[in-house]
C-alpha cells in the first residue's frame, strides 16, 4: 500500500483553481522534492496532504485514512503526518523540551516520563540537548527549526511534510536544519520537501515534482530532471532559482 | 479651611463596610464578566456569523446554531457598548421586575449589570487577543492531531491570555469605579457611604478625600497584582 494516495484532487479557493485533477502516489521511504514557481500550488499541494486545507474533488490517502473522513479520521492521519513549517511555529510559552513533549501528551496520551526521554533524546538528535530549557524567544532561526522537527518527530509518524523549512532562515543558518533533515532521510523516513533548495533536491531527494499552473509538470529522478530539464518552462524556473 | 482628620477616623468603620461592599461587587462583576467575555469572545472570534449551505447541509445543528450564536454574541456586545451603565443598572433593579415576575435586591442588580457590562467589553478583548495569536500556531496543533478545544485551551489561549492582561487590567480598573454608579440604585458601596456621611456632617474635602485615597489604594492594588502576573509571563 501507498504511503500517500491523490485521486483526482482538485482544489480550488472560490473560482480559483489552485490543484488540477492531481493523481499520484508516493511509497514508503521515498523523498519527495516538491519545487515550483510562487504561487502554482506547491504549498496548497502539501496542506491538502494533511488536511490543512479542505479539498474540492477527489480524495487524498495517508495509509489508509482520508482527508475526506470523519474529524476522527482526519485527527488520526495527522498524526501519521508530521508537518514542519516556514515560521516554525513553536510554542511561544513553552520552553524546547516542553514542545517536543506536548505532542506525544496531548495527542498520544504518553506518560509524561516517557514523553521527557523521548524528548530529550529527539533534542539530542538535532543537536539541541544542552538548550531545552530555553524558550523559543531565546533561539536562532535554525535552532528553532530543529526544534521544530523534533517535535514533530515526536508523533512519531510515518511520513514528514516540510512546507519550505528553510525560507525563513539566514543562509548560513540553513545547513544546520539541512543536515538534520539528511540525517532523516538516511534513516529511511518518507519525506515530501517544498523547497527551493535545488541542491538538496539533488543530493538528497528520492524523486523531483515540478508543479506548475496547478498541476505536476514533471516527475522524476532530481538529478535527470536538473541537470537536463525536458522543458522550456523549467529551464526558466531552474535559472531565475539557482 | 483646616482639615479635620478625626471626621475621616469616625467615618472609617462607614468607609470600610463601603468599601467591602464595593469590593465585593466589583470581585463577583469581574469574575463573572470574565467568564461571559471569555465565552463571547471565544464564539466571535472563531465562530462566522454567516449562514454557509454548504456547512448546514454537512452539520445542520453546527451550521445553523453557530451563525446563530455568534449573531447573539453580536447583539449583545452592540446592547451592552451602546448604553450607559447607569441605564442598565436601572434597567434591571426598576423595569425587570415590571417586566417578569422577579424581585431584584440592590446588592444582585448591581453584581449582574457589571457581569453583563464587562462581560461585553471582556469579550472584546478576548476576541482581540485570539486574533491576534499567529494562524501557524493553530496550524501546529491541528498538524499533530489535536482537537479543536484542546489546541484553544492548551495553545492559543494561554498565549492570547498574555497579551489580554494589560488591557484586562484597564477593564478591571475601570469596572471598579463604575461600581460607584450603582449608587442610583441605593447599594451601600463606597461612593454611597461616603454621600450618607457627607449629609450628616458637611465634611465634603475630608470625606471625599478619604473616598477618593480608598480608591486609589484598591486600583494600586490591581494594577499591582497585573503588573506581577505580567511579569511571570514574559517568556509567553
Amino acid at each position: 500500500m501507498s504511503m500517500v494516495t491523490f485521486e483526482h484532487v482538485v482544489k480550488k479557493f472560490g473560482d480559483n483553481t489552485i490543484l488540477n485533477d492531481i493523481s499520484l502516489s508516493i511509497e514508503k521511504g521515498e523523498v519527495v522534492v516538491v519545487v515550483g514557481p510562487s504561487g502554482s500550488g506547491k504549498s496548497t499541494f502539501l496542506r491538502c496532504i494533511n488536511a490543512l486545507e479542505t479539498i474540492q474533488e477527489g480524495d487524498i490517502r495517508v495509509g489508509e485514512l482520508s482527508v475526506r473522513g470523519t474529524q476522527a479520521e482526519v485527527r488520526e492521519l495527522r498524526r501519521e503526518a508530521g508537518m514542519v513549517f516556514q515560521q516554525f511555529n513553536l510554542f511561544p510559552q513553552l520552553t524546547a523540551l516542553e514542545n517536543v513533549m506536548f505532542g506525544p501528551l496531548e495527542s498520544r496520551g504518553v506518560s509524561k516520563q516517557q514523553a521527557r526521554t523521548e524528548a530529550i533524546a529527539l533534542l539530542d538528535k538535532v543537536g539541541l540537548a544542552e538548550r531545552m530549557n530555553h524558550y523559543p524567544s531565546e533561539l536562532s532561526g535554525g535552532q528553532q527549526q530543529r526544534v521544530a522537527i523534533a517535535r514533530s518527530l515526536a508523533v512519531r509518524p510515518l511520513l514528514m511534510l516540510f512546507d519550505e523549512p528553510t525560507s525563513a532562515l539566514d543562509p548560513e543558518l540553513r545547513h544546520e536544519v539541512l543536515k538534520v533533515m539528511k540525517d532523516l532521510a538516511e534513516e529511511g523516513m518518507t519525506m515530501v520537501v517544498v523547497t527551493h533548495e535545488m541542491d538538496f533536491a539533488r543530493k538528497v531527494g528520492s524523486r523531483l515534482l515540478f508543479i506548475d499552473d496547478g498541476k505536476i509538470a514533471h516527475d522524476g529522478k532530481p538529478a535527470e530532471l536538473l541537470s537536463s530539464p525536458p522543458s522550456q518552462r523549467l529551464k526558466d524556473f531552474l535559472q531565475h532559482v539557482v | 479651611m483646616d482639615f479635620d482628620f478625626s471626621v475621616v477616623q469616625d467615618a472609617l468603620p462607614s468607609l470600610m463596610a463601603g468599601t467591602w461592599v464595593t469590593i465585593k461587587i466589583t470581585f463577583w462583576g469581574l469574575f463573572g464578566g470574565v467568564l461571559l467575555g471569555a465565552i463571547t469572545g471565544v464564539i466571535r472570534a472563531y465562530i462566522p456569523s454567516l449562514f454557509c449551505a454548504e456547512t448546514i447541509r454537512r452539520n445542520p445543528i453546527a451550521g445553523i446554531l453557530g451563525p446563530l450564536l455568534s449573531l447573539l454574541a453580536q447583539l449583545y456586545v452592540l446592547v451592552v457598548r451602546g448604553t450607559p451603565i447607569v441605564v442598565q443598572v436601572m434597567f434591571i433593579y426598576f423595569a425587570l421586575p415590571l417586566l417578569m415576575d422577579v424581585r431584584v435586591d440592590g446588592m444582585s442588580a448591581a453584581i449582574a449589570t457589571l457581569i453583563i457590562n464587562s462581560g461585553a467589553y471582556i469579550a472584546e478583548i478576548v476576541r482581540g487577543a485570539l486574533q491576534s495569536v499567529p494562524k501557524g500556531l493553530f496550524e501546529a496543533g491541528q498538524s499533530m492531531g489535536l482537537s479543536f478545544h484542546r489546541i484553544l485551551l492548551k495553545i492559543i489561549w494561554p498565549v492570547a491570555f498574555r497579551r489580554m492582561i494589560p488591557a484586562l487590567g484597564n477593564q478591571c480598573i475601570i469596572s471598579l469605579k463604575d461600581s460607584s454608579l450603582f449608587i442610583v440604585i441605593g447599594v451601600a458601596e463606597l461612593t454611597r457611604q461616603g454621600q450618607e456621611i457627607m449629609a450628616a456632617n458637611f465634611r465634603a474635602v475630608e470625606i471625599w478625600g478619604a473616598v477618593a485615597v480608598i480608591y486609589l489604594i484598591l486600583n494600586g492594588l490591581i494594577a499591582l497584582a497585573l503588573k506581577i502576573m505580567e511579569h511571570r509571563m514574559r517568556n509567553v
